[in-house]
């Protein structure tokens, strides 16, 4: 069993932690990403700049109200208006066009974002402040609680986005003009504006999850593309339009990476995403985390 | 198209040429240099163009390739003693179409955006390996090196300067559109053409889809390729930032600029983008995207066939 002890188990363990907390905040940004595809059609590519400016109004809320909690709460609900006023300017006049055109619009978008992001903010990455420090010892290491916090904080969003697809009369419009948006028109449903709503709903989770990942990272503009990427190989992964694929591939990519990153620089460890989607696309284009269709 | 059509045609064509041959007798070093870009850009623009012109996908990693390119010939550049001109076309072209045998093999058997997103990872991928394999690439700094001779071994050899550059690259840009446009005509491209019209038909025919997209995005990657060896040779240095997918974007933006489905309009668009990043730069310096990018969005609304779209028909024939 000489084997079984060069296995560093409590790095092993350490890094397990790691991969579900940003797991969770991936996660999120994915469910988003998600929802507004598979009920609108709309491939995102301005979600990570959603998400970015998330963590910059969070930023500027809580320099000026001092409260973490204010901060995460304000920054979603403005991103969530701002994506409402987007969808409403740029996706709406799109209607009914191939959805090919969707996506150069929202990259457009995102161009326009993280430029005025780099205008407004500058260059200098800002920092959140974490709303409490506590820590627990975990090995030799401290651990701090805000990490497990943050993927406590991100299942509940999800989960309480899922209850709201399922019982609120919102939710079932949108599930409704999923199904079939002339039909649920014609039931009465204003589907343009439940349209709108659902992209408000998934820039306000990019901007929550923004606030909440803020004091783990540097904030700064460019950040979003590296999360929109990542969410993106989620969501093939995990089955296009797929709301439990999506959050099961994006823990199940996320720990592969944490592990990877015991061996190999973090830089390098972004390959295994990139393998792991060359092996999906491979031997199961439909998604890992789908059952197969007939 | 008719006798009358062809003449008009190919006169368009010879005078436009000709605009392009005598202009960097006439314009000052900095344009002159500006124009040379614009035709660079404009290849790379143009291969995007048989993707999402002519085959109906949307690709967002030909920054792959043009990277690709771009290294290909740096490498040939820096093993070989003298600096071979020819050797760094066809390291480059190799190196193009590995890339595109690899992308084109597993993005071909996805559709419409997963298609897009795909080829979009995977140019990451690249950006990944250049950026982080140090020792061969250079990682962040990139690779310089010395402009090789236009040369015909046994004939004639003589250094680039920027007018002999620009009829270079004009030569070899020309001779791709010509090219592409015969090809594009040929039985091979009105399968590709059919296949954006309508797939399941084209399959139902009979046509073995899936090998004649992977043919469209290998040819296609090659002649990004080409572009990024041009501009290698213009700019003596390959850098990571080149196969970041903002280059991959921007050949998306120059062709619905200028009007996809026309070869010219990517061009065109290229041109147009570049002018549209000078004038703005002047006023707004590094944040010209903000006013370009809201342009690009209103294009996309109210001109979804570019500048050149209506002439798309036409310039087919």
């Amino acid at each position: 069993m000489e084997f079984l002890q060069t296995i560093p188990w409590d790095l092993i363990l350490i890094q397990t932690l790691n991969g579900i907390v940003t797991g969770m905040i991936l996660a999120l940004i994915a469910s988003g990403l998600t929802l507004i595809f598979g009920i609108m059609d709309v491939v995102n590519f301005a979600h990570g700049e959603l998400f970015m400016l998330g963590a910059y109004m969070g930023v500027v809320v809580l320099a000026t109200s001092g409260s973490f909690w204010l901060a995460l709460v304000i920054a979603t609900l403005i991103v969530a208006l701002l994506g409402a006023a987007l969808q409403v300017t740029t996706l709406r006049p799109l209607l009914g066009r191939d959805p090919l055109t969707t996506i150069l619009a929202t990259f457009g978008i995102s161009l326009v974002l993280q430029n005025y992001a780099l205008w407004q903010f500058g260059p200098v990455a800002r920092k959140i402040q974490e709303p409490f420090t506590g820590q627990f010892t975990l090995f030799y290491l401290q651990y701090p609680w805000y990490r497990l916090v943050i993927a406590a904080l991100s299942a509940a969003i999800i989960g309480g986005f899922w209850l709201f697809l399922k019982y609120g009369t919102y939710g079932i419009w949108i599930r409704a003009a999923t199904q079939d948006r002339v039909m649920a028109q014609a039931m009465g449903i204003p589907v343009p504006w439940v349209l709108t709503a659902v992209f408000a709903i998934g820039s306000g989770m990019a901007a929550a999850s923004g606030v909440l990942f803020g004091p783990l990272v540097g904030v700064n503009h460019a950040m979003g593309l590296d999360w929109v990427l990542k969410a993106f190989i989620v969501v093939v992964v995990g089955g296009m339009g797929s709301l439990g694929g999506s959050i099961a591939a994006s823990i199940f990519i996320s720990l592969l990476e944490a592990y990877a990153a015991i061996w190999v620089s973090p830089a390098q460890a972004v390959i295994v995403s990139f393998v792991v989607l060359i092996l999906t696309l491979l031997f199961r284009p439909t998604g890992l985390f789908v059952p197969t269709p007939k | 198209m008719s006798k009358r059509d062809r003449i008009i045609y190919w006169t368009g064509f010879c005078v436009v040429l000709a605009l392009l041959i005598a202009a960097p007798l006439v314009l000052p070093e900095f344009w002159r240099r500006f124009l040379t870009e614009i035709l660079i850009w404009g290849l790379l623009a143009m291969s995007s163009d048989i993707l999402i012109g002519y085959t109906g996908m949307v690709s967002f990693g030909h920054s792959a390739f043009f990277g690709l390119g771009m290294y290909g010939a740096a490498a040939a550049l820096l093993l070989f003693a003298p600096p071979n001109l020819w050797l760094a076309i066809l390291f480059g072209l190799v190196g193009a179409a590995g890339v595109a045998l690899f992308v084109a093999y597993f993005s071909t058997r996805l559709r419409d955006i997963y298609f897009a997103i795909t080829t979009l990872i995977f140019s990451q991928i690249f950006y990944v390996i250049i950026f982080t394999w140090t020792e061969v690439t250079g990682g962040e700094n990139g690779l310089t090196f010395r402009r090789p001779a236009l040369a015909i071994p046994g004939l004639f050899s003589i250094p680039f300067d920027s007018e002999t550059l620009h009829w270079f690259v004009l030569a070899v840009v020309t001779a791709s559109y010509l090219i592409l446009r015969r090809i594009m005509q040929s039985p091979f491209g009105m399968v590709l053409q059919s296949i954006r019209e309508n797939e399941p038909r084209t399959r139902a025919i009979g046509y073995p889809v899936e090998r004649y997209k992977m043919m469209a995005v290998m040819l296609s990657g090659l002649f990004a390729g080409l572009s990024g060896v041009l501009y290698a040779i213009q700019n003596r240095f390959a850098a990571p930032d080149f196969v970041y997918f903002l280059v991959s974007g921007e050949a998306v933006i120059f062709n619905v600029m200028g009007g996809i489905g026309t070869l010219v309009g990517p061009i065109v668009g290229a041109g147009f983008f570049l002018l549209l990043r000078e004038a703005f730069s002047r006023f707004f310096t590094e944040y010209y995207l903000i006013p370009v990018g809201i342009i690009f969005i209103a294009m996309v609304i109210f001109m979804p066939q570019g500048l050149l779209g209506f002439m798309r028909r036409w310039l087919n024939r």
